[in-house]
């Protein structure tokens, strides 16, 4: 599972959704795997306003993954022009400036979309419940006496 | 058939996730093509949207549109394993009246096939709130819309199906999957084992090798019954149709007095 997806995960005991301390949930014992994907810039520029950027750095904290900037990067910052050749231009000469993905947006697609949770614990922060991921997928269904 | 006091989770467990769990793979090869109406919803969101399947079998949604984030998810394991494929959304295992997002948090959701599945009036109309629950409200100055569902369930009006149901059949059936055993074996082969099959006597029909028939609970909506049940739970319809056997309609939560 990769980690953009606890941006949008709760406890999913009822009474613990409204609780502050259920979001985000916290990994236990994880074992992580970078499963690579192409950039799509402009779907992290999409996704930039709708991040819990505070609650994310925390999680890639406990993760022990390198610490996110103190506040989410602009849009705008994103991306970088470059100047270049056109691969089909042999003689060199004719630069252009092309947008290409900025470091930032390199280092976000890999912890948001590449790095993923393939096996271990997440822990609601109010109730202490542990949801089990197994082969990546994480499995949300209560026993019964919490539902 | 159990009457609506013997249904509720216990008898889904065995009448509707269990068998999703053991078809997963055929049922997902035989599910490919997006619905048209849905595929037009989920094209015409705007870009960068987030929002969930709730039910979303084998994620054959989650290939509709790249530019928005979806959380799939789905009762069958099996299921969410092939669903999960689809980047760059992500799938989950949950159940429907248990779900594990952040209240008022997306601006879409849809739940396609799904609440037919549930067995009793009251655990349906659980089921729309759930969804109907996930839903951004809009705001009141009325400058942003809110979040929209989409729910999608079997119809019980459809005579020109296979199945041919219509007005007046009973609302909650049991429907047979079946899964084709191995292909066809050489004749000298089947012949063979017929010859054995009556030198010891069996009578079961060898032509049946290895099918095998599950039977799924589905409750059967009436004209006019989602709508009636999105009424209950809390939920106000924009828009509501009939589409190849099923009945469709959009919501979205009522305005807070």
């Amino acid at each position: 599972m990769k980690l953009l997806t606890l941006n949008f995960l709760t406890c999913a005991v009822k009474t613990c959704k409204t609780s502050a301390s259920s979001f985000p949930l916290h990994p236990r014992d994880s074992e992580l795997e970078i499963v690579e994907a192409e950039i799509n810039v402009q779907f992290l520029q999409n996704i930039l306003p709708r991040l819990m950027w505070e609650e994310l750095g925390g999680l890639v904290n406990e993760l022990g993954l390198p610490s996110l900037p103190p506040t989410a990067p602009l849009p705008s910052a994103l991306v970088e022009s470059k100047l270049q050749a056109p691969e089909s231009d042999t003689t060199g000469l004719n630069i252009e400036k092309l947008e290409v993905p900025s470091q930032v947006a390199r280092d976000l697609h890999r912890v948001l979309l590449e790095t993923c949770i393939m096996s271990g614990g997440l822990v609601c922060g109010n109730c202490g419940h542990e949801y089990k991921v197994l082969e990546g997928v994480a499995n949300f269904l209560l026993p019964a006496h919490l539902v | 058939m159990a009457d609506d006091k013997n249904r509720g989770e216990a008898y889904e467990s065995q009448h509707v996730h269990a068998v999703y769990e053991e078809i997963a793979s055929h049922f997902s090869s035989t599910r490919y093509k997006p619905w048209p109406i849905v595929e037009r919803f989920l094209e015409e969101l705007p870009d960068g949207s987030v929002g969930a399947d709730v039910g979303c079998g084998n994620g054959k949604y989650l290939a509709v549109n790249s530019k928005v984030f979806i959380v799939g998810s789905d009762r069958s394991t099996n299921l969410v394993k092939i669903a999960k494929s689809h980047s760059p959304h992500s799938a989950i295992v949950a159940d429907n009246l248990s779900l594990p997002h952040p209240p008022k948090s997306f601006e879409f959701a849809i739940s396609i096939a799904v609440i037919h599945h549930l067995s009793t009036p009251e655990r349906r109309i659980e089921a729309v709130q759930a969804v109907l629950e996930l839903l951004r409200p809009s705001s009141s100055s009325g400058s942003d819309h809110g979040g929209r569902a989409l729910i999608y369930v079997w119809a019980l009006e459809q005579k020109e199906s296979r199945r041919g149901w219509d007005e007046g059949h009973e609302q909650d059936v049991m429907v047979p999957w079946v899964m084709k055993g191995k292909k066809d074996k050489g004749d000298k082969q089947r012949r063979k084992e017929e010859r054995r099959a009556s030198e010891q006597g069996e009578k079961k029909g060898i032509e049946q090798s290895g099918d095998k028939t599950f039977l799924r609970y589905y409750h059967l909506y009436r004209k006019g019954e989602l709508e009636r049940d999105i009424d209950a739970a809390g939920g106000r319809v924009v828009e509501s149709g009939y589409e190849k056997d099923n009945w469709w309609a959009i919501a979205v939560p009522k305005a807070e007095s």
